[in-house]
């Protein structure tokens, strides 16, 4: 009896998933755990292991295929196995239509493959078609370009961060206020910690994030979300960090970052990027954040305006660290100095209460973190 | 407004017409002193007497035949038929004469008798209390067949069926007697036979059903909408001859998917009549194979309760069909 093996649903909010690449040819063996191919989902890449030991016997969904979750993928059997006659997937979407899905198609002169099927074994509904009708003609509303130019295919990633981002804005009336911090205290004791831990790489990030955990358990208010029937406190605060990538943006998730002191911080920001950059975050490694960072200063922005990953309160931009010219004790002098941007949620919270979080967090960079040393000596 | 259950609200339209029109009588078995074997005589007898609640022999084929010769002579014959399995003798009455009389007399002759019969299976019935004959009789131009699944619609459509000039088959579901309950209006107007109710508005599919399995039917349907969030719309035919085609078309073409759901047998039921209208005259609006959901081929309702239970559609296996196409 062959192995079937289906499109996982690879975290909670995943109805779908691309074949990115297959590992395997129809007639290869495999062992059971085997990688046998590549998926793209919206959040992360991810090998999928064999199901079982034999021969690929078939394969049903090609490379680039996007399909929904439970979507037979593969068939793994012994040698020689006779393969039931069955519709592939494939066969079964771009095959036949119902008279109302066939009517619909040729009025509007579709072709079956642009839409996507949600029904049994990929079958196109009417529902389907209404449903690519409808979103058709809001991508097209603005006029399109006739100018020379190129179509660059939205990919799954591009497409979810589209989703988010406007999702943001159109929910959340936002409001950006900019601080700015002394950094000396903190390359101060990055010295102390580079000598104290050889080999582990510690970059301002560390104290930014222990400062804004800490801040968090403070002002609970900005570790939270906005729900219709009230403001949802989480009790755990999980910062979730954005990374940047070649064809979009990540945000893994530092869990209970509250409770990690810095060297511990320094090695999982580290880890966290590497991995996130090389596609191998785990699915839910980028998910069930309750605060976001977004250190564009890296980039050389000095000042900039972030956008809530919703459906979180709030959102830090950091802007690069910079020498700048500042007033101390009535002398010119040049300082260590970093721009800092708290976009919020002003449903969640107004102003004055923005002000005091960001004071708590850059009274956390400007000593240093000094809990956080104590904690980490005990 | 009061609260019924079927077979009161049949009692009660009974009671009305006999009052309400001296032409009205009814005849049967055990209809009379015994108040009939469901009781939906009980008491009128004592109230109008023995010439207008009219004990009959047992033939089945003499009470249509004295309907059919009342009616033409002007009065408002009410026959029952104690079970729908008894209806057999009189097939040749109401199929070779109360049906084509009008055709047959070139509109010379109408012919308004009304026949009420309990159909339709019931735990213990067996072979000759369950069987449901919708179906045979649809089949025949002349007859108009009525089924109603709620107390208000089976009083008013009783009180439709004695004013309609045309024979009529009242079809009352005798499992839903008193499993049905509902509320009747202090007055009511009368409903001719014809328009079919839509009993739940939805846009996911359509489920058409008459009797009690309209009443399941509503059951299955507000389960799916809270279990599934599927939002189904349920029809309930309550007169498959004339059919109200326009229903039943307007609604598939909203939905693009039906299902039909009987306790007639399933091969020759009037599930295949809705199908075939469908895909006559809706083609283009299918976006799903049209589903029935009817009693297995098997010769009468099993006794033993739990082949019972498989036999007869219930609100489980309705909630099933309508999750299956659903999803299709």
């Amino acid at each position: 009896m062959p192995t079937t093996l289906q499109m996982p649903k690879l975290g909670e909010s995943v109805i779908e998933g691309t074949v990115s690449r297959w590992l395997k040819r129809e007639g290869d063996p495999v062992d059971e755990y085997e990688p046998l191919l590549e998926i793209i989902t919206d959040k992360v890449d991810t090998e999928i292991p064999s199901p079982a030991a034999g021969v690929l016997l078939r394969i049903h969904v090609g490379e680039g295929e996007t399909v929904a979750v439970g979507t037979p993928l593969a068939l793994i059997g012994d040698a020689g196995e006779e393969v039931e006659a069955r519709q592939s997937a494939r066969a079964a979407g771009s095959g036949r239509h119902s008279p109302a899905v066939a009517r619909l198609l040729a009025e509007h002169q579709l072709d079956a493959a642009a839409v996507r099927g949600s029904g049994r074994e990929g079958r196109i509904t009417r529902k389907d078609v209404e449903a690519h009708l409808a979103s058709r003609q809001q991508a097209t509303a603005p006029a399109e370009s006739t100018t020379p130019g190129e179509l660059l295919p939205l990919t799954p990633m591009r497409r979810r961060i589209a989703q988010q981002m406007v999702a943001s804005v159109q929910t959340a009336p936002q409001v950006t206020a900019v601080y700015e911090a002394d950094m000396g205290a903190v390359l101060a004791q990055r010295e102390t910690l580079r000598a104290e831990h050889p080999g582990l790489r510690f970059t301002p990030v560390a104290w930014i994030v222990a400062a804004t955990a800490r801040a968090l358990v403070e002002h609970p208010t900005l570790n939270a979300e906005w729900r219709a029937d009230g403001i949802f406190l989480h009790h755990e605060r999980h910062v979730g960090l954005a990374v940047a990538l070649e064809e979009g943006l990540i945000v893994p998730v530092i869990r209970h970052a509250d409770r990690l002191a810095l060297p511990d911080l320094a090695r999982a920001i580290a880890d966290l990027a590497t991995r996130a950059r090389a596609g191998q975050l785990r699915p839910d490694e980028a998910r069930g954040g309750t605060f976001t960072i977004s250190n564009y200063g890296a980039g050389g922005c000095l000042v900039g305006t972030p956008i809530i990953n919703p459906p979180q309160a709030a959102i830090l931009g950091v802007g690069a660290l910079q020498q700048r010219p500042v007033v101390r004790e009535g002398a010119l002098v040049a300082r260590p100095m970093c721009y800092f941007s708290l976009t919020f949620d002003h449903r969640v919270l107004d102003g004055a209460l923005a002000d005091a979080f960001m004071r708590c967090m850059m009274g956390g960079l400007e000593s240093g973190m000094d809990a956080d040393r104590e904690k980490q000596d005990r | 407004m009061a609260d019924m259950t079927l077979i009161e609200a049949i009692r009660c339209a009974l009671d009305e017409a006999l009052a309400q029109d001296g032409r009205v009588f009814i005849t049967g078995e055990d209809i009379g002193r015994r108040g009939g074997v469901f009781r939906a005589t009980q008491g009128l007898y004592e109230k109008y007497g023995a010439r207008r609640v009219m004990d009959s022999p047992l033939t089945e084929m003499g009470i249509v035949g004295v309907g059919i010769g009342a009616a033409l002579a002007d009065l408002r014959p009410v026959c029952e038929i104690q079970f729908a399995d008894f209806i057999h003798p009189a097939f040749n009455q109401i199929v070779g004469e109360a049906a084509r009389m009008y055709y047959r007399s070139a509109g010379g002759w109408r012919v308004p008798l009304v026949i009420r019969v309990p159909y339709g299976a019931v735990p213990g019935g067996g072979l000759y209390h369950c069987q449901s004959v919708e179906a045979l009789f649809a089949h025949i131009p002349g007859l108009k067949i009525v089924v109603p699944s709620t107390p208000r619609d089976a009083r008013r459509l009783l009180h439709g069926a004695i004013l309609d000039p045309n024979p009529v088959l009242f079809l009352e579901t005798k499992y839903g007697y008193r499993q049905i309950r509902g509320e009747v209006p202090e007055r009511d107007a009368p409903l001719l036979p014809g328009p079919a109710r839509i009993a739940r508005s939805g846009v996911d599919l359509s489920l058409f059903a008459w009797g009690l399995m309209a009443h399941y039917a509503e059951v299955a349907a507000e389960r799916a909408a809270r279990e599934d969030g599927l939002d189904v719309e349920v029809v309930d035919l309550r007169t498959l001859h004339p059919l109200d085609r326009d229903s039943v078309l307007t609604s598939v073409s909203k939905t693009g998917k039906a299902l039909v759901v009987h306790e007639d047998n399933r091969t020759m039921g009037f599930g295949a009549e809705i199908a075939a209208l469908l895909v006559d005259e809706a083609f283009e609006c299918l976006d799903g194979p049209v589903k029935r959901l009817a009693a297995p081929d098997v010769p009468a309702a099993p006794f033993n309760r739990g082949m019972f239970d498989f036999f007869l559609p219930g609100p489980d296996d309705i909630l099933a069909a309508i999750r299956d196409l659903a999803a299709y």
